[in-house]
């Protein structure tokens, strides 16, 4: 699979990341050495092996439904950048 | 040619648990904005979420009652897009391997039933709510975070549905299950209960689909109709000019009354899905499924034969109750005041339902509460109004919420059972009326009719119908 500038735009735009055009370059050319590297997988027989989601043994790691306290709302917006009142402050989503 | 509508729903459920999917926070609704968030919900770094087992539970009872497959085997994932109401930036969901798939529900129509397929059911966490207007002013956009990790099932069905009809009485037959179940309040206004809806056209008889358009915005159960209404129409008449159908999602416009295209720029979907390394993968195991399926309430299929049972009503009027839960509530509530269950039942089925209808609201939305039916019933039966004097009083009391008895006392409707009175009345109406009495004589008992019906014309309906009946054939018979 080969990753074109055009597939290094569209990441860089899901991910909202702003690549001039050498590092379109660069990152391109990086992207593709990864992904040849991890082709090499590709030699293996992996007819009966199960897809891996998780690498941790574990299963079912639940709690009960109980109400723990929250933050306070002044905890919980201190890192906010912007805020008005009680609520985080945001560039107006819809036009 | 005719075309066919293919529809099929996404419906988003709230569950009502008392914490939220991952983390302990509290999901009740109305609090303070930003009260009810902590490090978990609020997307900061280095935190674990943890999966709440009565969510997984309140998702095995909603597949059971859906005739579902529980998965044995299912898993978390992170669909990633960035929007300010999602503070991680990933939504957790289950694309892959969702924790139920495959069922149907039998849905009631008006002429016998439909079953729609469930493609499967998923739990996931719900994003918070983004406020535009408001308190916000121009330029920007405030961010409540309280909603933000609350548990939601979304149930997708298969694209079964092929009217109006079929897609209105599946929302209620779910809704219904839902609030039976217990699992989710159901409350639309608060947006516990959302619908997504996708719609295409295509040629009688062809069996490929259409391209779909998908629908949002749809906050009410009138909305799913109006809207799906709306792009039936727009959809048909595009097809019909020979035009072709965008794939593409639309937004309902409810002051317009419209659908209109979403920015392709909001509508490019590349969710880039991936295993949610933080949360282990859900076993559920037989002896857990049957633990829950033990503990399941009563669901309407169940409460219909227990209806047909108990009250000893007809299968139809049994169907009709339950169809609507709150409908059925008022029935037993009413049933529970006043004991004459067929009675009952006829006048919700009839009087009840038509004037709701009429008035365009459903049973929540209106003003009568059971204890008033019942009062008012209890006087039809005391014969302190006639049947058909009852039924204004009853429009009366749809409008007004009040009692049956103050309304008639205001009215001046209460039954005439004054036999000297209703005697008197006959007596004018036998006089004026020579041709009918000599029909009556002849053996022509329809004539009977028609002077009951002179007498209640007369009285303008309150005279008491078998005082009436009574004093007529004796009147008449001794004219013989």
């Amino acid at each position: 699979m080969k990753i074109s500038k055009d597939d290094v735009k569209q990441v860089a735009r899901l991910a909202r990341l702003r690549l001039t055009e050498e590092e379109k370059e660069k990152f391109g050319k990086q992207l593709n050495q990864i992904l040849a590297y991890v082709e090499k997988l590709n030699e293996l027989n992996i007819e009966n092996v199960e897809p891996t989601s998780h690498v941790v043994p574990l299963t079912n790691v639940l709690r009960k439904d109980e109400v723990k306290p929250s933050l306070s709302e002044e905890e919980a917006l201190a890192n906010a950048p912007e805020r008005k009142g009680k609520y985080f402050k945001v560039p107006k989503i819809i036009e | 040619m005719q075309y066919e509508t293919v529809i099929g729903l996404e419906v988003h459920a709230g569950l009502s648990t008392n914490s939220k999917i991952f983390c302990g926070c509290s999901t009740k609704f109305g609090a303070s904005p930003n009260s009810q968030t902590c490090p978990v919900c609020l997307g900061l770094p280095g935190v674990l979420p943890v999966l709440n087992e009565a969510a997984v539970e309140d998702a095995i009872k909603v597949a059971l009652a859906l005739n579902c497959q529980v998965s044995p085997y299912s898993k978390f994932d992170r669909k990633n897009y960035y929007y300010p109401d999602l503070p991680k930036n990933y939504q957790i969901s289950q694309n892959y391997l969702p924790v139920a798939f495959k069922g149907y529900l039998d849905v009631p129509l008006e002429k016998g039933t439909k079953r729609v397929g469930i493609d499967n059911i998923h739990l996931e966490e719900d994003a918070g709510k983004n406020i535009h207007g408001g308190g916000a002013d121009a330029g920007e956009s405030l961010v409540d975070l309280n909603r933000a990790g609350i548990p939601l099932i979304e149930i997708v069905t298969q694209p079964d549905m092929r009217s109006l009809e079929e897609v209105e009485k599946f929302m209620i037959s779910l809704r219904d299950i839902l609030l039976y179940l217990g699992v989710c309040d159901c409350c639309m206004e608060e947006g516990s209960l959302r619908f997504e809806a996708n719609i295409s056209l295509r040629l009688e008889g062809e069996s490929r689909l259409g391209n779909r358009v998908e629908m949002k915005n749809l906050n009410s159960f009138k909305m799913v109709s109006k809207a799906l209404q709306h792009e039936m129409r727009r959809q048909g008449e595009v097809l019909k000019e020979g035009g072709h159908i965008k794939a593409e999602t639309r937004l309902w416009d409810e002051e317009k009354e419209v659908t209109s295209t979403m920015r392709s720029k909001e509508e490019a979907h590349d969710y880039r899905y991936f295993p949610e390394p933080d949360l282990s993968p859900l076993i559920i195991k037989d002896n857990w499924i049957d633990r829950v399926r033990k503990a399941m309430p009563e669901l309407p299929r169940e409460r219909k034969l227990r209806f047909s049972r108990e009250y000893k009503i007809p299968e139809y009027d049994a169907q009709v109750l339950i169809a609507d839960k709150y409908l059925a509530d008022f029935y037993e509530d009413t049933v529970k005041l006043f004991p004459e269950a067929k009675m009952v039942s006829n006048w919700v089925m009839g009087e009840l339902l038509r004037g709701l209808k009429e008035r365009n609201i459903n049973i929540e939305e209106c003003l009568l509460p059971a204890t008033h039916f019942a009062n008012m019933l209890n006087m039809i039966k005391k014969g302190a109004i006639s049947g058909r004097i009852a039924k204004d009083v009853f429009a009366e009391m749809l409008d007004t919420g009040k009692e049956a008895e103050e309304i008639v006392k205001e009215k001046g409707w209460s039954q005439m059972s004054d036999e000297d009175e209703v005697s008197r009345i006959a007596d004018e109406i036998i006089e004026k009326n020579p041709q009918s009495v000599r029909d009556f004589q002849g053996g022509k008992e329809k004539a009977l009719g028609f002077f009951i019906g002179q007498v209640m014309k007369v009285t303008r309906g309150k005279a008491n119908p078998q005082l009436v009946n009574k004093l007529l054939k004796e009147k008449l018979g001794k004219l013989k």
